[in-house]
């Protein structure tokens, strides 16, 4: 374990991104706080969490895939994808970092996408637990433990240092570059202790989504209770471009009259012309596109990848969704059931 | 507030007034409440709420309750009453499918402006708000916790009811165009750099649109393939400011200034500002105009009078 | 620069056949004259013309044609309607073998079998007869019901005729629609066709076609005394990715584009039926 005074943490943040582009969270100035490239000046935000999850970094709502030129028959193809630098990113919470391991089977899976695996390779991902949980936060559901996040680097503050723990090859490496004194964990120890016993006392302690895997699919699919949960649902895409697992993407071309720029991006479920054919589309209401989001949370994902969940407890969903429907009161609703 | 529209609904229930109440359901918070059909007793004694977060503006979802076979009734504030008339102007709700209880407001609440972390539970207590959280009790006064769009009502008035709870009230005196004039006020490079950083933060995930009972098309032009705009996300950033430009064009002459927009987005980009800007130019270029105010009067932009504005309007005011 | 999955490669279209009133054929290779890949029957490609957009089409052409693939493609859509359009020679941009393709050499290996196809639904089957026409001896008896609207709907109409008709052990049992003056064959719709040709059980069942006839002729077969275990269907759903990633084609836990394309009909008793 090593530390470094609070006073000192533009120090640290120069001597990171002296070597590597650096993002902090740092408030918006409209009252929230958004993974912010640090220059001199830009101050860390005392938010809890960002608005947009630290996925953007590693899967951002629009890529550059390839180019084309077109002249007559001819087709040119032309590959300019975005460079990506080496980066390190600071201030990821523990559901954020647990995020990546729900992203990493989608896209790491064969075949693998490598516009992601890059971003992968080059970031660098210091995680920061938390000490002021909010009643949204629900990670322990999912087995993750806020006070103890994972990440290349784990760092604790409390009011007078922040304390530091690299965890892998690529935190160790970090490390060795920066001025960070030796310590021992106590301090650390005493906050673990201290924000456990608030983990405790969070109204949505206690969340328990395990019945589902004991559910067989279909019997959770014709649930009488979904036209209810989806009734008032608006279909915008607040709750997924917010989500740090949500995954989907569309590939579009744009022609700018010289060349066509094929580019993907985020993409949502709950968009009516999601899966929308030529002749028509299989999803034909708001109730099934809603379903099929959070039965691919529940159910699908599980099914596919180990029995984990595809959510990590970080609460954005419950603050910013414009109706207040979310997964949390979808799997209330749904385990009445059961 | 909320005993007296629960009575109100399961009366209406039980006299056969309407099969269907639209209102608001509790949250697993005190202030995450849910737009909700409730069909039976039970379920309004069990769910429905009304306090301080009961912000949603419910006329748009009757667009889709009206047509859903039988009556609803539903509860309707001030400023929804202007988005249910607008919305009946315009012939997309069905009246007579449609019981209004018109619902006095003091104005609803901003989570966000209670300031507090780890909210466990709120108390209405007269003037004052008690939050309860994880990090101990904190007393904030309503009237720091109102949500600006409140803090500039434009009217108390309930334009179309069948039965009233509460007193009807009057247009307000409220400057709801202070923040416009700040807008106005600046240089055009200032104005544009303004909005170009507010509109930045656009995640496009819609909610602005999808919200707005203005924006009631069956098929928005920016999700129809075949109209040359679609997108979904931008190809460069400028297109997601032209979004949110012609979405605020569409809605001129129909918006009702409700003020859901700026509610909903969930990067707190101020959307009214652009439609408060229209209306504002409206009423100074027509004559004063209140889109949702009345069944008869006809919205300055589908109209035709020799009074009307000349294009060289733009010239005058200084534009090039 | 790392080579993507999503990056695609340069085909050039060498022939267009025009097969119906809205069904050409296009054989693509790569712009070097090569075949683009391998496939197993049933698997499909990533079409696509930039601008225009990219679409999943079956492969027509038996793995066996060792010189192109095949597609046969109704015009119905943005992309389609600019691939009908299009003069041979114009290059495009393929990506693939995507899905799983049908079990030829394995659970289909010794069987007796019965395809079934209704208008172009035959795409992703004639990959496969030609496949087993191939290799004629792996397979037993097969069976062909073929339907379209019109005699001008169906599709490869003069292989049909010339080659499979003419075969040992191929029987081809072809229905359109309505009566037409210069058709002498059989009248009526393919579910109702198959129930009147009351075929032995012991066959296994390939069948592409609108879902209403899928629907209608699965009903047949089971009064007919088949389980759903001897059936097998190809599916199509909205795509972007193919390499089950991007969402669209989730159906209950499986990806169409990965898991399928081709199911067999017990496994969908599992699976919502959004398709």
């Amino acid at each position: 374990m090593k530390k470094i005074a609070i006073s000192q943490l533009n120090t640290l943040f120069a001597a990171i991104a002296a070597r590597k582009a650096l993002y902090i969270p740092a408030d918006d100035g409209a009252g929230a706080a958004k993974f912010t490239l640090w220059a001199e000046g830009v101050q860390l935000s005392d938010k809890l969490n960002t608005v947009r999850s630290a996925k953007d970094l590693f899967f951002p709502q629009v890529e550059q895939l390839v180019n084309f030129k077109m002249e007559g028959t001819k087709l040119e193809i032309i590959e300019n994808r975005d460079a990506t630098e080496p980066f390190v990113v600071f201030g990821v919470r523990a559901c954020d970092a647990a995020s990546f391991d729900i992203l990493d089977r989608v896209f790491l899976s064969d075949p693998v996408d490598t516009f992601y695996q890059t971003r992968r390779e080059n970031g660098v991902v210091i995680t920061l637990a938390c000490s002021r949980p909010a009643e949204t936060c629900f990670c322990g559901t999912f087995g993750i433990d806020a006070t103890n996040p994972a990440g290349d680097i784990t760092c604790w503050m409390d009011g007078e240092n922040l304390y530091w723990r690299a965890n892998t090859e690529k935190g160790e490496a970090l490390t060795a570059t920066l001025d960070l004194t030796d310590c021992d964990g106590s301090a650390v120890t005493a906050q673990q202790e201290a924000v456990r016993e608030i983990l405790r006392k969070l109204p949505l302690n206690g969340l328990d989504f395990s019945d589902f895997k004991d559910q067989k699919l279909m019997d959770v699919f014709n649930s009488p209770k979904w036209a209810a949960l989806s009734e008032s649902c608006l279909g915008c895409g607040t709750c997924t471009f917010v989500c740090p697992t949500c995954q989907c993407y569309d590939v579009q071309d744009f022609d700018n009259g010289r060349e066509v720029r094929r580019f993907r991006c985020w993409d949502s479920c709950m968009y009516s012309d999601f899966t929308m054919m030529a002749h028509g589309t299989n999803r034909p209401t708001q109730k099934e596109r809603f379903r099929q989001r959070f039965m691919h949370k529940l159910v699908y994902f599980p099914n596919n990848n180990d029995g984990i969940f595809g959510c990590v407890g970080c609460g954005r969903c419950l603050q910013k969704c414009p109706i207040h429907m979310n997964i949390v009161k979808v799997a209330k609703a749904l385990k009445e059931d059961m | 507030m909320q005993e007296r529209l629960k009575q109100k609904a399961i009366e209406l229930l039980q006299n056969g007034t309407a099969d269907r109440i639209l209102g608001w359901k509790a949250g697993e918070f005190f202030y995450d409440l849910t737009p909700a059909v409730f069909t039976s007793k039970e379920q309004i004694e069990k769910d429905f709420v009304f306090n301080v977060f009961a912000g949603a503006n419910l006329s748009k979802y009757l667009i889709a309750e009206s047509r859903k076979g039988g009556k609803v009734a539903a509860f309707i504030k001030p400023c929804d009453s202007y988005s249910f008339q607008q919305l009946l102007k315009e012939h997309r709700i069905l009246r007579d499918n449609v019981y209004v209880v018109g619902v006095q407001c003091d104005g609803m609440c901003d989570v966000a402006k209670l300031g507090c972390e780890g909210i466990l539970g709120v108390q209405e207590d007269g003037e004052s708000l008690t939050v309860d959280t994880l990090y101990g009790k904190k007393t904030v006064k309503k009237a720091d916790a109102i949500a600006d769009r409140c803090a500039t009502c434009k009217s108390k008035k309930i334009v179309v009811f069948d039965e009233l709870i509460g007193e009807q009230g009057e247009e307000t005196e409220a400057d709801r165009f202070g923040e416009v004039a700040k807008l106005e006020a600046m240089t055009p490079e200032e104005r544009f750099d303004f909005w170009r950083g507010e509109l930045s933060r656009c995640i496009r995930c819609n909610a602005c649109r999808n919200v707005c009972p203005a924006c009631s098309c069956e098929k928005c032009v920016f999700d129809n393939a075949n109209s040359g705009v679609r997108n979904k996300a931008a190809a460069d950033s400028f297109e997601e400011n032209m979004f949110h430009i012609i979405r605020a064009f569409h809605v001129t002459g129909r918006c009702t200034d409700c003020g859901e927009c700026s509610r909903v987005c969930p990067q707190n980009i101020p959307l009214h500002l652009l439609n408060r800007k229209l209306i504002k130019d409206i009423n100074e270029l027509y004559g004063p105009y209140q889109a949702g105010a009345d069944m008869d009067t006809k919205p300055p932009l589908t109209n035709f009078t020799v009074d009307d504005c000349e294009p060289s309007i733009v010239h005058e005011r200084g534009g090039q | 620069m790392r080579n993507d999955p999503l990056i695609p490669m340069l085909g050039v279209v060498t022939m267009i056949r025009t097969d119906t009133p809205d069904v050409k054929t296009f054989r693509v290779t790569g712009i070097d004259g090569v075949k683009p890949f391998q496939h197993i029957p049933g698997q499909c490609a990533m079409l696509s013309i930039p601008g225009v957009g990219e679409a999943l089409f079956s492969i027509t052409s038996s793995p066996t044609e060792k010189d192109y693939l095949d597609f046969s493609i109704k015009k119905c859509g943005c992309v389609t309607t600019w691939l009908h359009q299009m003069e041979v020679g114009q290059q495009i941009t393929i990506r693939g073998p995507y899905g799983n393709g049908f079990p030829v050499d394995t659970e289909l290996a010794g069987k007796d079998l019965l395809f079934i196809a209704g208008g172009i639904g035959l795409a992703p089957l004639h990959s496969v007869i030609n496949y087993c026409r191939h290799y004629r001896d792996r397979y037993g008896k097969i069976d062909i019901v073929y339907g379209s609207r019109s005699m001008a709907d169906l599709v490869d109409f003069p292989e049909i005729i010339d080659e499979w008709c003419k075969e040992d052990g191929i029987n081809v049992h072809l229905t359109i629609d309505n009566p037409q003056p210069e058709w002498d064959g059989h009248v009526g719709f393919v579910p109702n066709y198959v129930k009147e040709l009351n075929f032995d059980t012991s066959k296994t069942v390939l069948m592409c076609g609108p879902p209403i006839m899928i629907k209608f002729t699965l009903a047949g077969l089971m009064e007919l005394g088949f389980e759903k275990s001897q059936v097998y269907t190809t599916f199509e759903l909205k795509m972007k990715c193919a390499l089950g990633k991007c969402g669209r084609c989730n159906i209950g836990d499986k990806y169409v584009c990965k898991d399928g394309p081709v199911f067999r009909l017990d496994q969908m008793d599992e699976l919502p039926d959004e398709y």
